[in-house]
């Protein structure tokens, strides 16, 4: 099969440590730039980077990527709660839902052939880069309250330029359940699962947009830690790979906030969508083929 | 209710900082280690093309302390990627601390069963 996207067809079985180490920094830091501006994430791009561009086994792929998204995660945690959108215990208690996931598909990961997750990686390419293209996040207002969410003690309030704001959450159980299926994938797959934790907490429970976002943020850091604890414990965490993958997608998403406020991100995410979508078409054809 | 937000807040301000000061830690050790990595292996060749999986002294928690402490460097970076997968596992044991203050029992028992998921993944409970 051939490339059909920018990506050297094969990687060079010969490169040096010091080559690929530096090329490894390079790419990890356009994924990172790109994530950030795009609110996909790192670990979306990273993995077909890797697989797809320099024929890595898709385990140690995985493993390197989990930590990098640990690393934006909470980088990004300080410049979230300065906004005080968060609410700690919606994320704490979804939290339950998604580390417990996250342990369920890091142990169906280490069992089933890397072509079977491959193709699923690239399915959930194809979804994320559908999702790039849904209508924007509704407002979410005036919702009535909930019983369920209320003993829970999920409601809450948010600044807004008017003052504060609050907010009822809805649909408990559904939400929790989208978040242990976000859980799964991110331990299968090594990504955040960010945009499956939005719908959840925006689209069923609905939470507003912002403190959706800002609580997916600090519940993906957790979610791959637990994942992340599982893969080091088997082996799949190889720390000549992750090294400069962890340190540049880390600097790229420092960046990528930084040009956020400024950047064009409509045209951005666009063309960030295309990408993805010829990333998920090759790693469903390949993991069919059985080639990766 | 009462509004605790305010509170809150500076609590939450607090572990934000701490959490990017965990990880900038996390990436000066990952770097070090990754200086004195690439001096040493810059000519090798890897093969990441096909999975064999990491040397025992990499895989669990004890091993990689014992490896680092002998300046191993795949250890030192290994030893910088625990610190940061601890750094949220240590923002949830912060939050179980701020729960019982508040004396919201429900929410400590909430984040006590997380913390324990984590240190079960992380201390290799057999998955």
């Amino acid at each position: 099969m051939k490339s059909v996207v920018l990506l050297p067809q094969n990687h060079n079985p010969d490169m040096t440590t010091l080559e690929l180490s530096a090329i490894l920094a390079a790419a990890s830091i356009c994924a990172g730039f790109l994530g950030s501006l795009t609110g996909l994430g790192g670990g979306v791009v990273i993995i077909p980077l890797l697989t797809l561009g320099l024929g890595i086994d898709i385990r140690y792929a995985i493993g390197a990527s989990l930590v990098s998204v640990i690393a934006t995660s909470s980088g990004a945690a300080a410049a979230y709660v300065r906004e005080g959108f968060s609410n700690i215990r919606i994320g704490m208690f979804l939290e339950i839902a998604t580390t417990l996931g996250a342990l369920a598909g890091a142990a169906i990961a280490l069992r089933v052939a890397p072509s079977i997750i491959a193709v699923i990686f690239g399915c959930v390419l194809l979804y994320s880069a559908y999702q790039t293209f849904r209508a924007p996040p509704a407002d979410n207002e005036n919702v009535p309250a909930d019983g369920l969410a209320t003993r829970l003690g999920m409601n809450g309030s948010f600044p807004t330029p008017g003052g504060l704001r609050s907010y009822n959450v809805r649909s408990v159980p559904a939400g929790f359940g989208l978040m242990a299926l976000a859980g799964v994938l991110s331990g299968l797959l090594g990504i955040g699962s960010g945009a499956l934790k939005v719908i959840a907490m925006d689209r069923v429970m609905k939470i507003p947009f912002k403190v959706s976002t800002t609580t997916s943020n600090f519940m993906i850091g957790v979610t791959a830690a637990a994942s992340a604890g599982v893969y080091l414990n088997r082996g799949y965490i190889d720390p000549g790979l992750a090294m400069p993958i962890m340190l540049g997608v880390l600097a790229g998403s420092v960046l990528g906030a930084r040009f956020l406020a400024a950047a064009q991100t409509r045209s951005l995410r666009i063309i960030f969508a295309i990408t993805i979508v010829a990333l998920g078409a090759q790693m469903i054809f390949k993991g069919f083929g059985g080639r990766l | 209710m009462i509004d605790r937000r305010p509170n809150d807040h500076r609590m939450e301000h607090l572990i934000g900082n701490l959490l990017r000061f965990g990880v900038i830690i996390a990436a000066c050790i990952v770097a070090i280690g990754g200086a004195f990595y690439i001096v040493r292996r810059a000519g090798t060749v890897p093969h990441y093309g096909s999975f064999q999986g990491e040397p025992e002294f990499l895989e669990h928690v004890g091993q990689v302390l014992k490896a680092a402490a002998s300046l191993r460097s795949e250890a030192v970076i290994q030893v910088g990627l625990l610190v940061l997968i601890a750094v949220p596992i240590f923002r949830v044991a912060v939050s179980i601390v701020a729960f019982l203050l508040k004396r919201d029992w429900l929410y400590s028992l909430v984040t006590v069963i997380v913390l324990a998921v984590l240190l079960f993944a992380l201390l290799g409970g057999m998955v």
